[in-house]
């Protein structure tokens, strides 16, 4: 299936991914109004990391054979049948964290409520998801590999 | 039931048996399939009693697969009967009501049994098990009907620190009963469960670890009270007995001896007993443990899943992948406060290496065990978030030798992870099988 790879030769580390990110699953849909008003509440699903001076975008890979689908309690977790994406139904979830516990990439994390798990959702069936189109350096793309 | 016979036979309805239901029709669409369970209920998943019982999950939300599970997957569901006797030359399996199934392979996913120690006056009325969605219903119906007040859970494992929040959701005064000196002991260390004790405290709940029940004092036929060893008494009208679980081995036994069980029957890589066509799945289970090697019964959720998958596909005659074993690990949320413990945590090995962060505010406390460059335990309260990446390093063995310093830091993530293991990672492929 197609997933979201990083590149981090070419990563500036700015952030704008996660910001995106953050945008398209407010509810705002609005960058400034998301950032100021909704930062609190979204756990954006892509995260960038740091060692030394390498950066880098990382988000869930939607694994073939995903440990967070099989350490799920409640089914909240599931594999979206058309797209293979692996999702989280927030209504489902309790939040027992076991597919924070499960998941190899580190992942999966608390909403920022804490009620229920967040993770990328390769923006719902969108073509390209957000963080992609928008990264100003190609240094995160969707691909087939 | 009446006679009957099919090729593919699984005792069981929970997630061991579905996994492996769901493997077998990867691979054999038409293969006639048979799911027999004691409990009448559809497809449930048990560890969600404590949230039904709590109101935060509903009849509807308690199905773990859909209502159209049995049909979708052309099973015929015997719900409501409990499998009895085990004739493994003859191939069939004998149902309470007498009827009998006769099978060309066999699974025996049965889950565990509660443990209930000899305490005098463990009968009487109000005194409860808690494994079961049955047991839930029964426990919420007594709250209500004797409006029940004060309740003692005997037992500070994880079932029972979910009974406790239950029990606490439903305006229950909660006191707990445990007999090691700490609650969540196979679990946590003495720092962590400190931290865990202080949640259950500060939610109102009395814990009185290093104590021990003695008898279920009984008025009027009810319970009214426990006592503790040393003459203590503590008042209360509900009991919930929750000091662990047993493998439900009575249908292997009854093979008389053909199916090889120790704490839980016997099982290899592919889930085989020592039976021929018969494989065992779950916390019923006893196959390798991924750390040491030796076979271990470790009744949690996601091992009993792989191990389903796995002895499904071995059924169904797929290629197993290479079965690592089970990894010990839980995930204990306890009043708000979130715990994980994967792999040999709670005590580490001689010669260990243990590496530890604290934060007294908002409580946190992160600890790993390294032996020989490997991470084989991990700890995490608090602030659980990435607790997956320790969980990967603990399965795959990696040598961390070269980033130990950076496993407790902010920045840790998969930039930090050996390049091999971060490729694989990072491909996405997830675990094999
Ligand atoms: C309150 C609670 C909370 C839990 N929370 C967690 C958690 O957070 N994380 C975690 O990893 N694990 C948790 N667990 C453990 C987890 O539920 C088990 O590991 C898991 O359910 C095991 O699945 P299984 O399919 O092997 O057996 P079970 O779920 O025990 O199911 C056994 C099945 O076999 C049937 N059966 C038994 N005997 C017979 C018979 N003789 N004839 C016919 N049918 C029979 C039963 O009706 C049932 O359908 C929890 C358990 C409880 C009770």
């Amino acid at each position: 299936m197609k997933r979201i790879y990083a590149r981090e030769e070419f990563c500036l580390g700015c952030r704008l991914c996660e910001i995106q990110c953050l945008v398209r699953h407010s509810k705002s849909k609005k960058i400034i109004k998301a950032f100021r008003q909704e930062r609190d509440q979204i756990t954006p699903g892509v995260m960038v990391e740091s060692a030394g001076h390498v950066t880098f975008a990382m988000q869930c890979r939607h694994c073939d054979s995903a440990p967070c689908l099989e350490a799920c309690i409640t089914g909240a977790m599931h594999r979206d049948p058309k797209t293979g994406a692996v999702l989280c139904d927030a209504d489902r979830c309790v939040g027992c964290w076991m597919c924070v516990m499960t998941c190899p990439a580190g992942a999966v994390r608390r909403g920022k409520d804490q009620k229920a798990a967040s993770k990328c959702d390769l923006c719902a069936g969108d073509k390209t998801p957000v963080c992609v189109l928008n990264c100003p350096n190609e240094a995160i793309v969707y691909e087939e590999r | 039931m009446k006679n009957d016979s099919t090729k593919y036979l699984v005792i069981g309805n929970s997630v061991a048996a579905v996994a492996a239901v769901e493997a077998i029709r990867e691979t054999d669409a038409a293969g006639s399939i048979v799911m027999v369970s004691r409990e009448p209920k559809h497809v449930y998943s048990r560890p969600l009693i404590s949230y039904w019982l709590a109101g935060k999950v509903d009849d509807g939300r308690m199905d773990w697969r859909p209502r159209s599970f049995y049909e979708d997957l052309k099973v015929k569901a015997v719900l409501g009967a409990e499998a009895v006797k085990l004739d493994t030359s003859k191939h069939v399996v004998e149902l309470a009501d007498g009827g009998r199934i006769g099978y060309e392979k066999l699974l025996i996913a049965t889950g565990g049994t509660p443990i209930v120690p000899k305490i005098s006056g463990r009968e009487t009325a109000g005194v409860f098990t808690f494994t079961e969605w049955a047991d839930a219903e029964r426990v919420g119906s007594f709250i209500a009907e004797r409006k029940v007040a004060r309740a003692v859970v005997v037992g500070a494992g994880m079932i029972g620190v979910k009974a406790v929040e239950a029990l606490a959701a439903r305006g229950v005064r909660v006191t707990v009963v445990e007999l090691a000196p700490r609650v969540l002991a196979a679990a946590l260390d003495e720092r962590a469960a400190k931290l865990a004790e202080a949640a259950m405290v500060n939610a109102g709940v009395e814990v009185r670890c290093g104590a021990e029940v003695e008898a279920v004092v009984a008025r009027e036929g009810r319970a009214a009270g426990v006592r503790l060893k040393g003459g203590a008494e503590v008042p209360c009208e509900l009991v919930i007995v929750a000091v662990g679980v047993v493998p439900s081995v009575a249908l292997a036994r009854s093979a008389g001896g053909a199916v090889e069980v120790d704490r839980g029957i016997l099982v290899d890589d592919a889930m085989r007993t020592s039976a021929p066509d018969v494989y065992a799945a779950g916390d019923v289970a006893q196959g390798r443990e991924a750390l040491s090697g030796t076979k271990r019964a470790i009744p949690i959720w996601p091992g009993a899943f792989r191990q389903g998958r796995i002895a499904g596909l071995a059924m169904a005659g797929a290629k197993v992948a290479n079965y690592d074993g089970a990894l010990v690990m839980n995930s204990v949320s306890v009043f708000g406060l979130a715990t994980i413990s994967v792999g040999t945590a709670a005590v580490a090995p001689a010669g260990a290496e243990v590496l530890v962060s604290e934060r007294a505010e908002p409580p946190s406390y992160r600890k790993v065990v390294i032996q020989d460059g490997r991470v084989v335990g991990a700890m995490l309260v608090g602030d659980i978030d990435r607790a997956g990446l320790f969980t990967g390093l603990i399965r795959s063995g990696t040598d961390v030798s070269a980033v130990k310093d950076l496993l407790l830091t902010e920045q840790f993530g998969v930039l930090s992870l050996p390049a091999e293991y971060r490729k694989h990672v990072v491909s996405g492929a997830g675990i094999e099988v």
